[in-house]
């Protein structure tokens, strides 16, 4: 990940990122997730390059990063989990669930454990709601989620 | 001779582990040397039979449900390739009674069709409405949609041929076409289906949207959630594009139109068309005041018409059938049909398309079989995270948009979220407040503090202190936020609060008392 990308190189990769999306009316949005992409989130260096190639303000941008859940400004875990924690997962038992997931991997919602395998998000609805509790692990999506379910999401994560 | 099986690649499907169930009959086929062509299809709706498995015979589809990877090697000993009897045969899918009291008019072709394939979708009708529209001034096609009784789909209900007729008649060099299909609802999965299971309706319908008002430009505006659809998508697009059906010249008209897929970032408030717009200029998804309506001065403030995407959808089988054709269904002034989502706690949790009109009784205890965990039904909340909690007593309101406004609800994009007797509705009212506060864009006052100061009191009043004055409070502070915010997130969060305040008083009674009841 960027902890190692030196920062002219972090501009360097944002510059061809931003090239990539020079066609586009408002490019903002494809852009940062492009970056996220190349950076597994969205850094501070960034930030300045878009800024400068956008002709922006490094506020506005900064304020467009911020404004949106999706964009990290910290690495994410080797792992994601995502779990639903919308009203239709909360009616089929989604909350005990997300509570379990918390105390297994002893962190809260928003937290990635110490040794760095697992980012654990609340997230609000993956649209699975007639085969809930849902969650997606890494992108991937799981329905009808139990104990055993969730466990062996863990177990595969830490593995 | 191959048999054509269909394992769905839909989203719920997929979470199901529909990709290993195909996997295993290509290697079951093999290993029998039986020859099996296997289409991904979309989702047929029926979601509890998800992963459900079709088989092509003589006599029609016959499907098979939920079937698991391990379930596989005993379908092939049954028979399945020739519609064997098993203990997961669901018998002749059309057939099934979830599937048959349907009128299926916008999913007409989801889950029946390989989403992907355009020879496909022209065998059933596909392009149809297109074709129509091409031969119609751009003023009959707006009539056409307007005489249909279309109201937009994302929830506001306001008629689309309206705003059509509005960006039609709108001076600009650009116009635009934006597709919402931000659907962030809980209990809503209606436009994710149709993304990956039939997305050259959504496709069509823009196209017509475009040359009805003078659009040449289209986005699809797709939460980031949904990687599937948004894959599904941009791969219709590009065949789309390939085959003349976007471009400079639409099926070799004089009409040009393209279209663009963009990818949301976790806001549920860009599901707001102003903050949407906002979002595709590429700044922060807050909401704009209006007036200027979207309409005449939308996107980068150009004329722009932003509709629902099974508001577009809907449009290709208007055109073809005709207005009146789609106009016959429905009740008052809810026309044609709605695609209504069962979810949540629910026996036959799916998508249930039909004409405005059944009640709410019907969908949740006929259609939806009651809760899975076999307990009452406590509660249902249509319409989203921002829609009213309907308790049994209220379960004869017939689905329409006037007459849920009459029950001090909303149907919203049609989501119905059944929750049984363990529900607590002072969390869910908190809820309603929290996650309001969690999306809130800050840019107004009522609901950017409103919903913070909404949870905390619900707080205090679980913890017992001053019950009465803490939902007075909240009364008063709903009212603020209902007539004081600028968009439907802070406007509407009062449905869910007040509805589950006014219906459940026993909830909301302090703690101490409701032990002492129990």
């Amino acid at each position: 990940m960027s902890a190692n990308v030196s920062e002219h190189e972090i501009a360097e990769r944002t510059r061809s990122v931003i090239a990539a999306h020079a066609h586009r009316e408002g490019p903002l949005l494809p852009i940062l997730h492009d970056v996220q992409g190349e950076f597994g989130h969205v850094p501070e260096a960034a930030l300045r390059t878009v800024a400068e190639g956008l002709n922006l303000s490094r506020a506005e941008v900064h304020g467009v990063a911020t404004f949106y859940h999706d964009f990290r400004h910290a690495p994410a875990g080797c792992h994601v989990l995502k779990m639903c924690r919308a009203e239709a997962c909360q009616a089929s038992g989604g909350e005990a669930l997300a509570a379990r997931a918390s105390s297994t991997l002893r962190i809260p919602f928003g937290a990635t454990t110490g040794d760095g395998t697992v980012t654990l998000e609340a997230v609000y609805c993956l649209g699975l709601c007639a085969c809930g509790p849902a969650a997606m692990i890494d992108g991937r999506v799981v329905g009808r989620l139990d104990e055993e379910k969730i466990d062996a999401l863990i177990a595969e994560c830490r593995s | 001779m191959s048999v054509t099986v269909y394992v769905p690649r839909d989203a719920a499907a997929l979470a199901l582990g529909a990709d290993e169930v195909a996997a295993a009959i290509a290697r079951e086929a093999e290993a029998r040397g039986k020859a099996v062509t296997i289409v991904r299809n979309g989702s047929r709706g029926m979601v509890w039979l998800e992963p459900l498995v079709e088989v092509a015979t003589d006599s029609g589809r016959i499907a098979y449900g939920p079937v698991g990877a391990g379930d596989v090697a005993s379908l092939f000993e049954a028979g399945f390739l020739a519609g064997g009897a098993h203990a997961l045969n669901q018998g002749l899918t059309e057939e099934i009674p979830f599937f048959k009291r349907q009128t299926r008019l916008t999913f007409a072709r989801c889950g029946v069709t390989d989403p992907l394939s355009l020879a496909d979708y022209e065998a059933h009708g596909g392009l149809a409405g297109l074709r129509r529209a091409l031969a119609m001034q751009p003023a009959e096609i707006v009539a056409t949609v307007t005489e249909s009784g279309l109201r937009g789909r994302g929830g506001a209900g306001f008629p689309t041929g309206i705003k059509w007729k509005t960006v039609l008649e709108a001076e600009g060099a650009q116009k635009y076409i934006v597709c919402n299909a931000d659907e962030g609802d809980s209990g809503t999965f209606a436009d994710r289906m149709i993304m990956e299971g039939d997305p050259f309706t959504l496709i069509e319908g823009m196209v017509i949207a475009g040359i009805a008002t003078g659009a040449t430009k289209g986005y699809v505006y797709l939460r980031s959630e949904y990687p599937n659809a948004i894959e599904t998508m941009n791969q219709a697009v590009d065949i789309a594009r390939e085959n003349r059906m976007l471009g400079d010249s639409v099926l070799g008209s004089i009409h040009a139109f393209d279209m663009e897929i963009r990818v949301g970032a976790g806001a549920y408030v860009c599901g707001e068309e102003t903050s949407l717009l906002n979002s595709l200029e590429g700044r922060r998804g807050v909401v704009r005041a209006k007036p200027p309506l979207p309409a005449l001065q939308g996107l980068f403030g150009k004329p722009t018409v932003v509709n629902n995407v099974i508001s577009l959808a809907s449009v290709p089988v208007i055109l073809d059938k005709g207005a009146a054709f789609y106009r016959d269904f429905g009740m008052g002034r809810s026309r044609g049909t709605i695609p209504i989502q069962i979810a949540g706690n629910v026996k036959h949790g799916g998508l249930f398309e039909a004409a405005f009109g059944l009640s709410l009784g019907e969908i949740v205890d006929d259609i939806g079989g009651g809760a899975f965990t076999g307990r009452p039904v406590k509660a249902v909340q249509v319409g989203g995270p921002l829609g009213a909690y309907f308790p049994r007593a209220l379960f004869d309101t017939p689905f329409d948009y006037e007459a849920f406004a009459a029950k001090d609800g909303l149907i919203g994009h049609a989501g119905v979220v059944v929750f049984d007797d363990s529900a607590d509705m002072l969390a869910q009212a908190r809820f309603a407040f929290e996650f309001c506060a969690i999306e809130s864009c800050g840019k107004c006052t009522p609901c950017r503090v409103g919903s913070t100061r909404g949870a905390e009191t619900l707080d205090k009043l679980a913890a017992g202190i001053a019950p009465d004055a803490q939902k007075a409070l909240v009364a008063d502070l709903c009212n603020t936020m209902k007539f004081g915010s600028l968009c439907a997130l802070g406007g509407f969060t009062p449905y869910p609060v007040m509805s589950a305040m006014t219906h459940w008083p026993e909830d909301f009674a302090p703690r101490a008392v409701k032990e002492a009841a129990e």
